[in-house]
């Protein structure tokens, strides 16, 4: 493609080669990097596969995931139609971990989500105002920071007591922190840019210059962690519930099945791994969609 | 909304205009800034860098102001000042006759819609994540205007400053030159239709090749949009070439100021003529061989007592750090400023009502280029 | 190793720096940029050579690539570099590490981030010392003091002492070009280092150069874009423009009497008193895209002169004067001094 530099007056000054097509709006861009990023495509698809799974269980699972047999206990893999053997009550496996994925990826995503939105937003105000304001909400999160997330989740979870509504508050207060430094950090170097600085030199107004200049250039890294922080979110999650916080029995859950699954960890190893094996699948999945996305959403790339 | 963008070349009388031609459009007078310095672990102030130091002068309508001066001299925070991206400590700042700020003055927004400002880092000026279209469209948006008119608005500033908009319109920064960038930021600049422009170090980071593109295209909107500019550079070629009058600055505050002849041809502060001194010629056989000045320009933190070039100042007496010299001249069209204890035929300095010669001294051992 | 080994013999007249055909490209998975493409030079012991070029001539990259500092899995150097006794392209990275800093130096352009800031200048400087001579503590601290000297830092026992944040622009340029020059180099490599400067500290520190130059009889090879600067400090100049060398010669002919368009063009468009209220002549269009190997003389689409024939043949260097050379099929026109 060749391409034309005009003088002042409109006059083309010479030609220039490029091999440069026009860009889109900056989403179809992001959209169009994907495109070629197979990797990423694949887990996107492995992910959307997963949750699909999940939504419509009660039309793929083969049983009910909470009907038990004495008859049927810890049967191996393939024994006759469960196809991935039965649990230690004699519940069909592939049932319960197609279950068990809407109860993880609840505690995966929900967390996140929650924490994004409010720790996107004081890392933004705390980044953009500065002074007083900023020394106030990052020490505060420096309090959070003083402690081991795990112990942090577990803390929290245990003065509010279990169940899965303690569980989801307890893990996005656990979150909240490192996205708002995150956020933060991103909207200080952001700040001291002279765009800003022409933004209000142009009579913008503070509200006007966070949602169309800064937030522009700070959601990317914000979605990028987040998105690496689902899976820790849902191993947390299942630490949790492997504990008896969280999400308590009978419900399906990878955390909790891996938790009640050990005991027969020598009788039947390999369906004792299963749910174990699920949570590495969708956590490992989760990064390396979200290394992907830290690709995409470079605008430079 | 804002009808009153029109982007025929403006008749000589601007419709804009409220002072009248004899109003300057800027005046400004007394400014001060001082920076607090702050250590240790309270972050206590320990010091206080005199930035900008009553700083005072006009601008003339259709007029471009040089302002030269050294790292560390208050360039880039007066002009920052001006545009009220600062708070003041001290001054005022008077547009077209209408005093900034205050219960009956001219608002912010009013005094930011008429005088913009370009900065010398063309990359960190634009937004990284904004196709360039979108960023010249920004300001005329925030003042009101409708998405599609500020796009089309968009779209001629482009062409304007030389980049056809159907294959720039929709690029990102990081896809142009840096000289094709500061155009960019030009249009920006030239997006709400302003009366002035401050250019802050515009063209000092560009390529000489582009450098000199970019000012042929600032002579000619300055004459297609009525516009009035002040140029600040540490360039003094580049100064000397585009401006009508000049003031220098040396620690945050005025040292001389005239008209770009007389401060070229005749400069009445040492230090000036040391700035002139400095400036590198092209013939490798007349290359200068003893520096004008010794050392670097001081902290402003601690700026010397006295007149506070006198710390490097050839000419240096007892008198220069007793007592400041205020900026003395004559009046007129021809006004040429400088404070000077030298320039002040009354002062008591030894060389008073002297010029300032010459320091730098040409290859004494007739240093030659080649083999 | 001692230095005699690494100057060759003045008399002799064999050059210090030997640089011939050399390519650098910067290879990725996504494009291929050919900064340099087939540049040549000599320099001789003691000898100025400034090469003049915007940002993106490969000027940079052949001086790196001198001293072989570009990263090797990214940069892929051809041609033939010798510096002195030494071949640069086959030494292995000890060898090289011998050599940077003894026999070749390099200073750059923003002193605050070539320098270390945790560490003192005097720690920094005898660090350098004792890296390539054997020698005490003590000594290699004498040695400092005495560089600083050198280089007139003023009270230089407390500069010693002194962290580089805690000096001005103009005396970390000179504590580097102390630290360069600690180890009495043959040859000193200086990117763009009075760039950063102040006018009036640009024109003390070009002048120490010259005189440290002189003093030292060392090789220096020293890039800028300034046309002035290379006619303070240069006794050859050479002009690169899109990796390559365009036009090269004694400084007094290169930028007195220019051959090649772009040197031309550069010229006039240097900003003079004399243009006032008209127009520079500019050179029009920006620099081409690197990535993309262009057929014929890459400066032919901003070239006034340039005919049909420029765009399908890569012109070779024309002597057009004692030592002076342009790479243009054009030089008969570009001598007519009314097309200037």
């Amino acid at each position: 493609m060749t391409e034309t530099t005009l003088d002042a007056a409109g006059r083309p000054l010479a030609a220039e080669t490029s091999t440069r097509a026009a860009p889109a709006g900056y989403w179809r861009g992001v959209a169009r990097r994907l495109r070629y990023d197979y990797v990423t495509l694949l887990f996107i698809a492995l992910i959307a596969a997963i949750a699909l799974a999940a939504i419509f269980a009660p039309l793929i699972a083969p049983f009910d995931p909470y009907k038990s047999s004495m008859i049927y206990r810890l049967k191996p893999i393939g024994y006759r139609g469960f196809l991935l053997g039965t649990d230690e009550l004699g519940r069909d496996m592939l049932s319960r971990l197609t279950y068990g994925g809407r109860s993880s990826l609840m505690m995966g995503l929900t967390p996140v989500i929650l924490a994004t939105a409010i720790g996107g937003s004081l890392g933004l105000v705390a980044g953009y105002l500065g002074g007083w304001v900023n020394a106030l909400i990052m020490r505060t999160m420096d309090v959070f920071y003083a402690f081991p997330s795990v112990l942090l989740a577990v803390a929290i979870s245990g003065t509010l007591g279990g169940g899965v509504v303690n569980g989801l508050i307890a893990l996005t207060l656990v979150f909240i922190p490192p996205l708002c430094r995150v956020a933060e950090g991103a909207t200080t170097q952001i700040r001291d840019r002279d765009f800003v600085e022409a933004a209000r030199a142009s009579g913008a107004s503070a509200t006007s210059i966070i949602f169309y200049h800064v937030l522009r250039n700070v959601s990317a890294p914000v979605l990028i962690y987040a998105s690496s922080l689902i899976s820790v979110s849902i191993l947390l999650a299942a630490g949790l519930s492997f504990l008896g916080l969280g999400v308590e029995p009978p419900t399906a859950d990878w955390g909790l099945m891996l938790s009640t699954l050990r005991q027969s960890i020598y009788v039947q190893p390999l369906i004792c791994a299963l749910p174990g094996l699920a949570i590495f699948i969708v956590s490992l999945s989760f990064n390396l969609v979200s290394d992907g996305l830290r690709q995409a959403m470079d605008v430079r790339s | 909304m804002r009808s009153d963008i029109a982007f025929s070349p403006t008749a000589p009388a601007d419709p804009r205009d409220r002072g009248g031609s004899a109003q300057p459009m800027l005046i400004v007078e007394h400014l001060q800034k001082y920076f607090p310095i702050r250590g240790g672990v309270l972050s206590r102030k320990v010091a206080v860098a005199r930035a900008v130091d009553d700083v005072s002068f006009s601008v003339s309508k259709g007029e471009t102001l040089g302002i030269v001066g050294e790292s560390g001299c208050g360039k880039s925070t007066l002009a920052r000042l001006i545009m009220c991206l600062l708070p003041l400590d001290r001054g005022s700042i008077v547009f077209d006759g209408d005093p900034v700020g205050g219960q009956r003055g001219l608002s912010l927004r009013e005094l930011r819609r008429n005088l913009q400002i370009v900065f010398q880092d063309s990359d960190s000026s634009l937004n990284p994540r904004l196709p360039i279209q979108a960023s010249v469209a920004y300001g005329p948006r925030v003042h009101g205007m409708r998405g599609a008119a500020a796009h089309k608005l968009a779209r001629d500033l482009l062409q304007r400053v030389g980049l056809a908009p159907d294959l720039f319109g929709a690029r990102y920064p990081h896809e142009l030159s840096g000289g094709q960038k500061q155009r960019v930021n030009i249009a920006r600049a030239l997006a709400l239709n302003p009366r002035a422009l401050i250019l802050d170090e515009a063209v000092s980071a560009l390529d000489k090749s582009v450098e000199a593109q970019v000012l042929n295209l600032l002579r000619e909107l300055k004459s297609q949009f009525n516009l009035t500019y002040i140029f600040i550079s540490h360039d003094l070629n580049v100064v000397q070439y585009i401006s009508d009058r000049v003031l220098v600055m040396y620690l945050g505050q005025v040292v001389e100021i005239g008209d770009v002849e007389a401060i070229f041809a005749r400069p009445k502060h040492p230090y000036t003529r040391a700035l002139l001194d400095s400036r590198l010629g092209l013939d490798p056989d007349h290359r200068v061989d003893t520096a004008p000045l010794a050392g670097d320009p001081p902290n402003p933190i601690n700026p010397p007592p006295g007149c506070r070039f006198s710390s490097r100042c050839p000419f240096a007496e007892p008198l220069c750090t007793a007592q400041a010299p205020g900026l003395l001249g004559g009046h007129g069209s021809a006004a040429h400023f400088a404070a000077c204890h030298m320039a002040d035929p009354g002062s008591g300095h030894s060389h008073a009502g002297e010029a300032p010669p010459s320091l730098a001294q040409p290859a004494a051992d007739g240093t030659r280029a080649g083999s | 190793m001692s230095l005699a080994q690494a100057i060759p013999d003045v008399a002799t007249k064999a050059p210090l720096v030997q640089v011939r055909d050399l390519h650098v490209s910067f290879v990725s998975r996504e494009e291929t940029v050919r900064a340099v493409n087939g540049v040549s030079f000599d320099l001789m012991p003691g000898e100025v050579l400034c090469i003049i070029g915007e940002s993106g001539s490969g000027k940079s990259v052949t001086m790196r690539a001198l001293m072989r500092l570009l990263p090797r899995k990214r940069a892929v150097i051809t041609g033939e570099l010798r510096v002195g006794a030494h071949d640069m392209i086959a030494l292995d990275e000890r060898r090289l590490s011998e050599i940077r800093g003894s026999v070749v130096s390099m200073v750059f352009q923003e002193p605050m981030t070539a320098l270390d800031p945790v560490y003192t200048v005097g720690r920094q400087i005898t660090e350098t010392i004792l890296r390539h001579q054997r020698c005490g503590r003590r000594t290699a601290w004498a040695r400092a003091l005495e560089i600083l000297q050198l280089v007139r830092i003023p009270s230089p026992e407390r500069r010693l002492h002194a962290y580089p944040h805690e000096l001005s622009g103009g005396l970390r340029q000179r504590a580097l070009i102390a630290m360069a020059l600690s180890c009495r180099p043959s040859l000193l490599l200086a990117d763009e280092p009075t760039t950063a400067l102040d006018a009036t500290v640009q024109i003390q520190v070009l002048i120490l150069l010259r005189k440290l130059q002189k003093e030292f009889g060392m090789g220096l090879i020293f890039v800028t874009h300034d046309l002035g600067v290379a006619a303070q400090i240069a006794d050859r100049v050479a002009v690169m423009y899109a990796g390559q060398i365009v036009e090269e010669g004694s400084a007094r002919d290169v930028l007195m009497q220019p051959r090649h368009p772009y040197t031309i063009g550069m010229l006039s468009s240097t900003v003079t008193a004399e243009a006032r209220g008209r127009d520079i002549e500019a050179i029009a269009g920006s620099p081409p895209d690197m990535r993309v190997l262009m057929q014929g003389c890459s400066f032919a689409p901003r070239c006034r002169f340039s005919v049909a024939a420029c765009s399908t043949t890569t012109p070779e260097p024309v002597a057009v004067g004692d030592r002076h050379s342009a790479r243009c099929i054009r030089l008969p026109e570009t001598f007519d001094p009314a097309a200037r």
